[in-house]
């Protein structure tokens, strides 16, 4: 991933991630749309697991999720979909989701695990080498604090994963090194104090939280979060080794399927390229 | 089993259960509160002006009452049953138990320098307690409740508006408690530097339960000194329903070193139990983590969360306080489940024998003291916390209860 993101880097880019939820519109058009994503451009793709509770998602990602949900779309349908996407496209893929339901994997049959006994196992080893056999090359899980991390840390390094921790404008110094620390493939910026959501202008938090960063830590830092545009994408390259979008993506897999998915990352594509010429 | 000691030794964790599942946005918010919190309970003055206005605004200490026509019920025509105290929650300023743990996280919004309050709300016993506490500080004010929850506890709607709250209708999801806390969350996220998340009940990211905790657990240091200068003795059991399970864990916390003292729990047991039709998370539930905290779940068996049932609002809810779920585990604590059915009929026996008008979420509590008074016998004292009062809930009863009778 780190590589991935340091090629774009190189290329005088910043690396491009588009995040999608599995299963929306439905299974297969979501893997359509995620394909679609990379054919036109972006470097990294971020799967969601659609969860019935993403508390860190505004209401364009909490309807996707619910779609998905009223489907009956499963962990298993997800990984599906992740394994038919990575044979098919080159670009290295993550998981985006909530640490329970990461925690409950695989989930039925499990009943003895979870409820019984006082030093039950959870599922986060079955979790980190199912996304392994997906051809996943990491997770985020946002609702996981580096401080609580340790334990998934251990299964993901177990299946070679990496770990991508979030770091806000609200984290203070010794915070922004511990997540530095967590973090393997990049750190995840989050632009603003926020939900996912579409958003009209750039929060002014954004490129400080990345000065911080930069002094704590050699990683690749990515920004996401109401990033929007291909002008938000172009400011955000100007200071970060990459842009993640998701609710804009997401909105355009709704409303037009692939092709628009395809249309709008070929204009995030190109802010992420029109900053460096300028910067 | 083993014995927990008073505090577990990490304060942020009880037992496996607890922690912090947030997103990084709330950390540092939660590490300031967590320190207003400790400075404000080494500060005196804090401590004074608390305790005045507990007595002189909020009511307290409630009265402990002894309900001789209902322990007659549950004695029967045999006439052995123990003898059964009510703490008069219904009596507190805004009618529940709510207001302890509003006025200590007001005062501490106050001292972190913050003026926005944000609560979620089921009953709305909550949502008033909060605006009760932001009319009187002067601060603003925003509830989330379900949208369905604001239908059927309309009351309570109009009673904060009236206090100058804003009422959002929560329309995601289920439409009840969960989404409003998620709903109020995600406020959070967006806003932390400049509001406090008032939660209603001992769950959410630590500090959250620990702190509402020793501002609740002034309802069992009342009943303990009380009943030892009334009946010279500690009760045999101490009995509480369980929403999120802060009036329970009041109650039961200054018990919990009296091994002797038994702590009972009720849930929300909907249509039953087995029906998958409740919200009886500790009967019914699993492991898993929910609103920032490791606890009991009602979830599926991927770790997505089910819906709930209860006829009760407060009750109608998947999770509950990571405190609870150690007591649980530990067997210190036993939780049981009252059906809507029963509630209805604890709800009955409080008005006829008693001329009490209970809220519906202590109601589920009603029917599982008098069995355990019968079971007990004459020689014991059962105390049921009467957590709130009813009024919010006379429109919905009467609906359900043409129902049940026609
Ligand atoms: C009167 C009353 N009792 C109990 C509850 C349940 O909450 P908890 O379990 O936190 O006491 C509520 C919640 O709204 C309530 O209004």
């Amino acid at each position: 991933m780190t590589a991935a993101i340091r090629a774009a880097n190189t290329d005088g880019r910043a690396a491009l991630v588009i995040y999608l939820p599995a299963g929306y519109p439905d299974l297969e058009t979501s893997r359509a749309c995620l394909e679609a994503a990379a054919g036109a451009g972006a470097d990294l793709l971020e799967v969601g697991f659609p969860y019935s509770d993403p508390l860190m998602d505004g209401p364009t990602i909490q309807a996707a999720n619910q779609v998905a949900l009223d489907a009956g779309c499963t962990p298993d349908d997800d990984f599906a979909v992740c394994a038919r996407l990575t044979a098919a496209v080159d670009v290295p893929t993550l998981v985006m989701t909530y640490y329970n339901l990461a925690w409950h994997y695989p989930g039925p049959g499990q009943e003895g695990r979870a409820t019984a006994g006082s030093s039950r196992a959870d599922g986060l080893d079955d979790f980190a080498a199912a996304c392994r056999a997906a051809g996943l090359a990491g997770a985020i899980l946002p609702d996981l604090p580096a401080e609580e991390g340790a334990r998934w840390r251990k299964a993901a390094a177990g299946g070679d994963l990496d770990t991508v921790f979030l770091a806000a404008p609200t984290s203070r110094d010794h915070r922004l090194q511990a997540v530095a620390d967590a973090s393997t493939g990049f750190v995840y910026a989050t632009s603003t104090l926020g939900v996912t959501g579409e958003r009209q202008s750039l929060s002014a938090m954004a490129g400080p939280l990345v000065t911080r960063l930069r002094d704590v830590t050699d990683r690749p830092v990515c920004v996401g979060i109401g990033v929007t545009t291909g002008a938000h994408a172009a400011e955000v390259a100007g200071f970060a080794d990459g842009v993640i979008v998701g609710s804009a993506a997401v909105r355009a897999a709704g409303e037009g399927g692939p092709e628009a998915v395809a249309a709008l990352v070929r204009e995030l594509a190109d802010g992420c390229r029109r900053s460096a010429s300028v910067a | 089993m083993t014995t927990p000691t008073i505090a577990p030794p990490d304060l942020s964790h009880y037992g496996r259960f607890g922690g912090r599942f947030v997103p990084e946005a709330l950390i540092a918010a939660l590490d300031e509160l967590e320190a207003a919190f400790h400075s404000a309970q080494a500060d005196e003055a804090f401590g004074a002006r608390m305790s005045e206005l507990r007595r002189h605004y909020g009511g307290r200490p409630t009265p402990l009452y002894l309900a001789e026509r209902l322990s007659a019920h549950a004695a029967g025509p045999d006439g052995a049953a123990a003898r059964i105290y009510l703490k008069r929650e219904d009596l507190a300023h805004t009618g529940s138990h709510k207001l302890c743990n509003v006025l200590g996280q007001g005062l501490l919004t106050e001292r972190m320098g913050k003026r926005r309050i944000i609560a979620e709300t089921g009953a709305g016993q909550h949502g008033v307690a909060a605006a009760t506490i932001a009319a009187l500080l002067g601060m603003e004010c925003i509830v989330y409740m379900g949208e369905e929850d604001c239908r059927r506890q309309r009351l309570n709607v109009i009673r904060m508006r009236l206090m100058g709250a804003e009422v959002v209708p929560v329309t995601s999801g289920t439409r009840t408690l969960k989404d409003a806390i998620n709903e109020t969350m995600r406020d959070w996220v967006t806003n932390v530097e400049t509001t406090h998340y008032l939660i209603g009940s001992v769950v959410g990211p630590h500090p959250f339960p620990m702190i509402v905790r020793e501002y609740v657990k002034v309802i069992g240091e009342e009943v303990r000194a009380e009943l030892l200068g009334r009946e010279g003795r500690l009760p045999d059991a101490v009995v509480a329903c369980v929403g999120g399970g802060s009036n329970a864990m009041g109650l039961f916390h200054p018990f919990i070193g009296d091994t002797d003292v038994r702590l009972v729990g009720v849930e929300a047991g909907g249509d039953g139990v087995d029906t998958g039709r409740h919200a009886a998370t500790l009967s019914g539930g699993s492991e898993g983590i929910l609103h920032g905290a490791r606890s009991f779940v009602l979830q599926d068996d991927y770790g997505q969360v089910r819906p709930t049932h209860s006829v009760s609002a407060g009750l109608d809810y998947p999770g509950v306080g990571p405190e609870h779920a150690w007591l649980h585990d530990t067997g210190r604590a036993t939780y049981t489940s009252a059906t809507d059915e029963q509630a209805l009929e604890g709800f009955r026996l409080l008005c006829e024998l008693e001329g009490i008008i209970p809220a519906l979420e202590p109601a589920h509590a009603v029917v599982p003291t008098v069995e355990l008074a019968r079971r007990l016998g004459p020689d014991a004292v059962v105390v049921l916390n009467l957590s709130g009062r009813g009024d919010k809930d006379v429109d919905e009863v009467a609906e359900v209860l043409r129902m049940v009778d026609a």
